[in-house]
């Protein structure tokens, strides 16, 4: 009956949560593929929409989804000007493998290394793949966990609305 | 009671935070996780399921709920935790419910200071890292204090202060006994990258930077029959190299003598060695890497012997299968010793030459081996011997590699795209897998085995698709050279011989999925082991929300998760899984 109450009681202060959540870009620092640092909170896209994916060299599902959307990224980039940062939450048993796998799938995103899984734990990604959407302004308009075949065309429908609001 | 106490603290802050100024309100950010997988276990005499309760019930439910708040450069955060009782295959000392995590965090970019429960690592993890994963019930998160000063740009430099998370345990008034005699863990770790400490270099073609770490534990000697060292240290120096399209990185790791249950009691210092060189261009990658371990366990309670209070990390470098049967024998770090190796080529033939057609077509190479270290007799007293508890244990020599190997996996995948609607991925494996030293399964056969997976996806129209995937494993010398005892040795037989799978799975994006799958054991050299392992799922995915329902049977294995494994004992029943991140 107590475990009952705790988990009640937990549920509650989740949903009176939820009413007023909001998530921005979080302060943590990343670093690109060539060591450089990247503040997540100072990333800046002029204005266009940005895109955060999480994955890894090992997540199936990701591969997938990254080749997809490596496939249509040129086109997207075109018409709404998105910029796709693909995050990486490789360790260090991987992370040497990351920039060549990148490089010989032959994906053109921007690759960031989150070794130590902090930007991952700060946007409470629980499994990847997890891809964020963010506004001009760095407001989060859309996430999706897990990626189903064609799932970038929702994600594009959704970033298409962002680009048009900008207008 | 103090629990709930807790908890109505926090609704109330959450009351007050909502009722408070709007200015305040706008600066601050509440964003959370929420995560429950629950399994109803069932009889399944079938596969040897006649006991099938865990802690006296018929289900296991993990959940989590996680909350972050920030305003500005402050950041604080909660993580609860329910293991009612815990699932099939966690450690049974997870079982409760509680606050198993807090922090806060300010960080100017200048200092950053956290106290509460921390996580972190020190280049490759070789002397420090502390990390959660909970697919695997595992967390060794330091409860302490955590300083970060990054005093010019490029340079950064951090001291970490705690003892480590031990399931439930209480890290403070706790009775020292004789299964929790954790130590307290410390450590301060230097990283300077020279491109963006010196201008000059900011835009340079030839990369550096260099790391060094320093990390010790402190612990009460608790042994009657050995004297335990009170301070253990070790040390770690890396340094990243890079010149174009190439990459060199290397980091080696020491520790002085430090006898636990693991390395059986030896005062041998441990040593680690991790190089990688890597190159990579536009449409090939190609990496390279080496490690030697030795006597590297470290352990914040030495008398520890399961995955629980590891101070450091060993990464393992092979190739992470994700299908099923290949992913039944996944390798894992074996610290008292091991030496490896692994080449990975990532090669994509471009669109448009006859071979790439119209996608290009993405090849994959990969070979990792491991084997074991050289280890040669030491004399003590006026003996001689190996591995003695109590002795120096053995000597070593640095470039020597036993003839015992752990590991081998040689694989190839092809993935193509072929047309629009068309898209199809195949792997052939060649494996080799010393049981007996990474499962213990004293005097088993090596698991020798080609294993093939045909995976092809077919889109229907814009949202739905069909995915078949095919698998076989042919393991053709199990029954060689060994005679096995009925009684004794029966289970090692478990999972053995020749497997076939198929899974044949319908989305309809974004939502739904649904996918039936069996994986049969066939060729088991035990006829009663020649079991289907049949389950079907649903999964509806909203947004970050995700909802997934499963039944079936479950093989008998091991989950592992970065070199991390978790013994999975076979069950029967219903998994539901439901997490949300807002």
């Amino acid at each position: 009956m107590k475990k009952l109450m705790t988990l009640l009681l937990m549920a509650l202060v989740f949903t009176g949560l939820h009413a007023q959540t909001k998530k921005d870009l979080p302060n943590v620092t990343l670093k690109d593929l060539n060591g450089k640092d990247v503040n997540i909170a100072k990333l800046n896209n002029n204005g266009k929409p940005i895109v955060l994916t999480f994955w890894a060299t090992w997540c199936g599902p990701c591969i997938k989804e990254h080749n997809a959307l490596s496939d249509v990224y040129q086109d997207w980039q075109d018409e709404t000007g998105v910029k796709i940062y693909a995050v990486s939450i490789d360790d260090s048993r991987s992370t040497a493998k990351v920039k060549p796998v990148v490089e010989g799938k032959g994906w053109d995103f921007d690759i960031l290394l989150d070794v130590n899984s902090d930007l991952k734990r700060a946007m409470n990604v629980s499994n990847p793949p997890h891809t964020f959407l963010f506004d001009g302004d760095g407001k989060l308009v859309y996430q999706h966990t897990g990626y189903i075949e064609g799932g970038e065309e929702d994600l594009y429908e959704e970033i298409l609305k962002v680009a048009k609001k900008k207008k | 009671m103090r629990k709930h106490l807790l908890l109505l603290l926090a609704l109330a802050l959450i009351v007050s935070f909502k009722a408070s100024a709007q200015s305040f309100l706008e600066n601050s950010q509440v964003n959370g996780a929420f995560q429950t997988d629950a399994q109803y276990y069932m009889l399944d005499e079938g596969i040897g399921i006649t006991q099938y309760e865990e802690e006296g019930k018929k289900f296991g439910i993990n959940g989590f709920g996680k909350v972050n708040y920030t305003n500005g450069n402050f950041t604080a955060g909660i993580r609860f935790e329910a293991f009612l009782p815990q699932m099939n295959g966690f450690r049974k000392e997870l079982k409760g419910v509680g606050l198993a995590n807090f922090y806060a965090t300010y960080d100017n970019g200048f200092i950053g200071a956290t106290v509460g429960d921390i996580y972190d690592q020190f280049g490759c993890g070789f002397v420090f890292r502390s990390y959660e994963e909970w697919s695997l019930g595992m967390d060794n998160a330091l409860r302490g204090a955590r300083i970060v000063l990054r005093p010019t740009q490029g340079v950064t430099l951090k001291g970490v202060y705690g003892r480590q998370r031990y399931y439930w345990a209480p890290y403070l008034d706790r009775n020292m006994s004789a299964d929790d005699t954790r130590g307290v863990v410390r450590g301060v770790d230097a990283e300077w990258d020279l491109n963006q400490s010196i201008p000059s270099l900011n835009e340079s073609k030839f990369k550096m930077s260099l790391g060094g770490s320093f990390v010790s534990k402190k612990q009460d000697n608790q042994s009657s029959l050995y004297n335990i060292p009170e301070n253990v240290s070790s040390a770690a120096a890396r340094i990243n190299l890079g010149y174009g399209n190439w990459a060199f990185s290397t980091e080696y790791a020491y520790k002085i003598n430090d006898p636990s249950a693991i390395n059986n009691f030896i005062y041998k210092e441990g040593r680690a060695l991790l190089s990688s060189l890597s190159y990579s261009q536009k449409g090939l990658g190609v990496v390279l890497q080496v490690k030697r371990v030795d006597n590297m366990s470290f352990k914040s309670m030495y008398t520890g012997k399961e995955n629980d209070l590891d101070i450091n990390f060993i990464p393992p470098i092979n190739y992470t299968h994700t299908h099923s049967l290949p992913s039944m024998y996944t390798y894992s770090t074996q610290p008292n010793g091991e030496m490896a190796a692994q080449l990975q080529v990532n090669y994509t033939i471009p669109k448009g030459t006859a071979l790439g057609g119209k996608y290009g077509t993405k090849l994959a190479f990969n070979m990792s081996q491991v084997n074991d270290i050289v280890r040669d007799s030491v004399a003590f007293g006026n003996q001689v011997g190996l591995n003695v508890p109590g002795t120096l244990g053995y000597t070593s020599k640095f470039f020597a590699v036993s003839k015992h190997r752990f590991f081998r996996d040689i694989n190839f995948e092809i993935d193509k795209k072929i047309s629009k609607d068309w898209h199809l991925t195949a792997q052939y494996i060649n494996l080799y897998y010393d049981i007996e030293t990474i499962e213990g399964h004293s005097n088993a056969p090596a698991v020798k085995a080609n294993i093939g997976f045909l995976d092809v996806t077919y889109k229907i129209n814009k949202r739905q698709s069909l995915r078949l995937e095919l698998q076989g494993l042919w393991e053709n010398e199990v029954h060689k050279g060994y005679e096995y005892d009925e009684d004794e040795d029966l289970e090692h037989y478990q999972k053995r011989g020749d497997w076939a799978a198929a899974l044949l799975e319908y989305t309809i994006s974004p939502h739904w999925s649904f996918s039936i799958a069996d994986k049969w054991n066939y060729g088991n050299p035990v006829e009663e082991y020649r079991d289907h392992y049949f389950t079907g799922t649903v999964t509806y995915i909203h947004d970050a929300t995700r909802i997934m329902l499963s039944g079936g049977r479950q093989s008998a294995g091991v989950v592992c998760v970065g070199g991390v494994c978790r013994k999975v004992p076979a069950s029967s029943g219903v998994t539901l899984t439901v997490s949300t991140s807002f």
